[in-house]
């Protein structure tokens, strides 16, 4: 979707959160992040303060893009997995409902095989989440940002 | 497209820097980057070329302090401008909030100028965007150069919309914030009406 927004309320957050959080304990890993396509982030779970996360959030968005395009390339629709192994640290990086990027970052203590059976798993509770994303989008929302005026724009630049 | 969290109260908006090659996009965030206080950006990503060139994407994401108790980030994006990036260019755009298009004044980058807004214009609409009304600012850079082309013209060959434009000379700054503060105004305008 290229056009509107995407908006996130307390519910949902806090249930992504939850998710995030069970993946990190059970995948045994050091930090878990969820970014959408276009390289924000949405979430996180575990050691976040040892990395820059805006910028591994738009970095890994980048990533999935280059590799889609790759993908195309060759005719494929998408590489929806991504792996890549360092010296200490590795990442997975799996696209979610074709909309959202799930990384994990992982040491000696897990592996790519355990890491890669828990995210499948989470991957359904994360689509059932989008799911009710989707739905609330279509309710009625009483905002503050529909109030937006001049002024307060104005204001960010003072 | 704009990502709101009313849990955490933060607002993300994409503005990306489109424009032909060696206009100046990647200066434009360099500036901005040097500028800013420290608190107000993050770092500031190139994926570029040994000779500096963009290759991918130069990436600078800024926090301007809060509106209507959210907190507003905004992620700076440049395209690669050399015409065969446009694969690169096309999945940079993606999800857009804002444009910035830098022309290059210089009368021998006329035509280049005309056919990268064309491009824009193609790519915009291939994602399903509109290009007649996504928030864009013009920004006319290098007129510090000799052999520039003056305003109106570069008014009359670019800016068929008619949308805020500034003069610009990016290496020492000249409207590169007024550009800035241009396009964030348009874009927070366009998320107040819902997005396109």
């Amino acid at each position: 979707m290229a056009q509107g927004q995407f908006i996130l309320r307390e519910k949902e957050y806090l249930e992504i959160q939850t998710v995030l959080k069970k993946l990190l304990a059970n995948s045994y890993s050091k930090v878990v992040f969820l970014v959408d396509k276009n390289g924000a982030l949405i979430a996180s779970a575990g050691a976040t303060e040892d990395f820059d996360t805006t910028s591994l959030a738009s970095l890994t968005a980048g990533n999935i893009a280059a590799t889609g395009g790759l993908a195309s390339l060759i005719g494929e629709k998408e590489f929806s997995i991504l792996f890549h192994e360092g010296e200490r640290d590795n990442m997975h990086i799996s696209v979610v409902a074709n909309r959202l990027i799930l990384v994990v970052i992982f040491d000696r203590r897990s592996s790519v095989g355990l890491v890669r059976l828990r995210v499948r798993r989470v991957a359904v509770d994360l689509e059932r989440i989008l799911r009710d994303i989707d739905a609330g989008a279509q309710r009625e929302e009483e905002g503050d940002i529909e109030e937006l005026t001049e002024d307060d724009i104005e204001s960010l630049f003072k | 497209m704009s990502f709101i969290n009313y849990s955490s109260r933060e607002i993300n908006c994409k503005i990306v820097y489109y424009g032909p090659g060696l206009c100046g996009k990647t200066t434009n965030l360099q500036y901005i980057y040097r500028r800013m206080n420290p608190e107000s950006r993050g770092k500031m990503i190139s994926l570029a070329t040994e000779t500096e060139r963009t290759l991918f994407f130069d990436f600078l994401p800024l926090s301007l302090g809060e509106v209507r108790g959210f907190k507003t980030r905004f992620h700076l994006y440049t395209v690669p401008g050399q015409v065969f990036y446009d694969a690169s260019r096309r999945l940079i755009l993606r999800g857009v909030d804002g444009v910035v298009f830098s022309a290059d004044s210089q009368l021998t980058r006329m035509d280049s100028n005309v056919e990268s807004l064309e491009n824009l214009q193609v790519n915009l609409r291939e994602q399903g965007d509109d290009g007649n009304k996504i928030p864009l600012v013009m920004q006319y850079n290098k007129r510090d150069l000799p052999k520039v082309a003056s305003v109106a013209e570069l008014h009359a060959l670019l800016n068929y919309r008619n949308v805020p434009e500034f003069e610009a000379v990016a290496t020492t700054g000249v409207g590169v914030f007024e550009t800035l503060k241009a396009v964030i105004k348009l874009v927070l305008i366009d998320l107040k009406k819902g997005g396109r």
